[in-house]
């Protein structure tokens, strides 16, 4: 068994085992598709955007990945805390490789919490327009994931403890959400939000994913994966640099 | 007989403090070597550096032959360490612990499976083996991590006030397994602490550190001589004097009162 294997099953392990972890990070992406879906589903209608649910469930699927990696990578605080980062940064192994394998098991615990989210939406009557383009969307899910969690993992490196959670809740995953896309089309908005919604990443893995769903892609799926690659090695970088820069 | 530990003028400063100053000893192979000194006299600092956590500021270490700040995977294979802190993961079973560190320090599979039982059994809790650690009581997890620390099967084990908080059942059987470890495999000991009489009882060398120097160090009868004193603790406080030491909280102590007001852990 490898390094890099053990420490992903380890946050495979600890996710599964806090189940009202799991069941209270659904809470939020569900207000959303259930309040503000069918709550604004007429007047989205009525001015001509079609169906709601159709056009939001890709944003709130991301909204579930987003919020899980962030905090999977944060979670390094907790580690670093209760002391369990140094039995790994003491070990005969590289930095990298224990990043890799943190960040490798919070990305594949965001994708799992993303289809639970899925499914929720296709109960509530989304459905996948090209089953085809499937595996596409699969590939966004998958990026936002690995991106979000080292975005998790670079924050969680430099922070000491949580006191600032809130801030990185409400100053940066909050907005990442918000100027995403997700819960309106960009078109007609003002520049200044325009401009936000442009430097917001995850504006990207929506409309990619969107596209990938069926619904209509803004910038095109072959524009929203190079710039949602490009962005997700990056933070990759940053995670793990920082990572390697922890003192105990 | 070699020496397992070198320490050579070693020197360590945070801004214009020293919290080592100018510190040399050695620790020869198969010894229980004794880390004694007041709260903030540089014992922490010490084993940081030894154990490649900390970088020195000035000085050589040598760990079984090898620099920790060059050559850290070779220092930190031939080392096992009990942190002054918990460092378990209570969200995963005492076996899953094992487990883990066993594949970081490239156990294989199967004597990772025979050392598991027969550490765990030697430390009480192989009973316990599929429990969640966070349902452990300091005792047992402080007997878990030594189970831990010894899985690699180190050259050294170094041991950062391993008894602190425990009752002295418990300590008295911590320091008996690792009296036997280290008679039966030869495994080089240093360990702090503030029990004096257990430094007597165990050590077989010892040095007192206060403010960041060695202030004696010697057999622990030479200490008692040298300052014609009964006990240890008599040579303790003439050495390092009655005045009481203040102390930070550190992050992590109030992190800890934090985690539990949020119930995680």
């Amino acid at each position: 068994m490898n390094v890099i294997y053990i420490l992903c099953l380890r946050q495979l392990k600890r996710y599964f085992r806090a189940r009202s972890r799991i069941i209270g990070s659904l809470g939020q992406p569900l207000l959303f598709l259930l309040a503000v879906g069918f709550g604004f589903g007429p007047t989205f209608k009525k001015a001509g955007g079609g169906n709601y649910i159709q056009f939001l469930a890709p944003g709130i699927i991301l909204m579930g990945i987003l919020f899980t990696a962030v905090f999977s990578g944060i979670e390094i605080i907790w580690d670093r805390q209760f002391g369990f980062l140094k039995e790994t940064l003491v070990a005969p192994v590289s930095r990298f490789q224990i990043v890799l394998g943190r960040t490798l098991g919070g990305a594949t615990v965001a994708i799992i919490q993303g289809f639970i989210i899925l499914v929720i939406c296709l109960i509530a009557g989304f459905h996948i327009e090209k089953p085809a383009l499937f595996p596409v969307a699969l590939l966004f899910m998958f990026l936002c994931a690995l991106m979000f969690t080292a975005l998790g993992t670079a924050i969680g490196s430099v922070l000491e403890d949580m006191q600032a959670f809130p801030l990185i809740m409400n100053f940066i995953v909050m907005p990442l959400f918000f100027f995403s896309g997700a819960l309106f089309p960009v078109h007609g908005l003002p520049k200044a939000l325009q401009i936000a919604i442009r430097v917001d990443p995850l504006t990207y893995g929506v409309d990619g994913f969107r596209g990938a769903l069926g619904e209509v892609s803004l910038f095109g799926i072959g524009m929203d994966l190079m710039i949602l690659g490009i962005l997700t090695v990056i933070l990759l970088a940053i995670g793990s640099y920082l990572f390697s820069r922890i003192q105990l | 007989m070699s020496e397992m530990i070198e320490v050579h003028d070693l020197v360590k400063k945070f801004g214009d403090f020293y919290a080592v100053d100018h510190v040399s000893f050695q620790v020869s192979a198969g010894e229980i070597f004794g880390f004694l000194g007041p709260n903030g006299a540089g014992k922490t600092t010490i084993i940081k550096m030894l154990t490649t956590i900390l970088k020195p500021t000035s000085g050589s270490i040598r760990v079984d032959g090898h620099d920790p700040v060059r050559d850290q995977h070779q220092v930190r294979s031939s080392i096992g360490i009990v942190f002054q802190d918990p460092s378990l993961d209570g969200d995963m079973t005492a076996l899953e612990n094992l487990q883990l560190h066993g594949v970081l320090y490239g156990v294989s599979a199967e004597d990772r499976k025979d050392r598991t039982e027969k550490l765990l059994r030697l430390v009480q809790l192989w009973d316990r083996r599929k429990d969640f650690v966070k349902n452990f009581s300091g005792g047992m997890k402080r007997r878990l991590e030594i189970a831990r620390a010894l899985l690699h099967e180190p050259k050294i084990i170094f041991l950062d006030e391993p008894t602190l908080g425990l009752d002295p059942q418990t300590r008295n059987l911590i320091w008996n397994y690792i009296r036997t470890l280290n008679k039966d495999k030869n495994i080089t000991v240093f360990f702090t602490t503030h029990y004096m009489e257990e430094a007597d009882r165990v050590a077989d060398e010892i040095a007192i550190i206060d403010q960041g120097k060695i202030v004696a160090n010697g057999v622990p009868g030479a200490l008692k001589e040298l300052t014609h004193s009964e006990s240890l603790e008599d040579a303790f406080i003439l050495l390092t004097g009655y005045a009481i030491r203040a102390e930070e909280a550190s992050t992590s102590d109030r992190m800890r009162t934090l985690g539990k007001v949020w119930g995680r852990r």
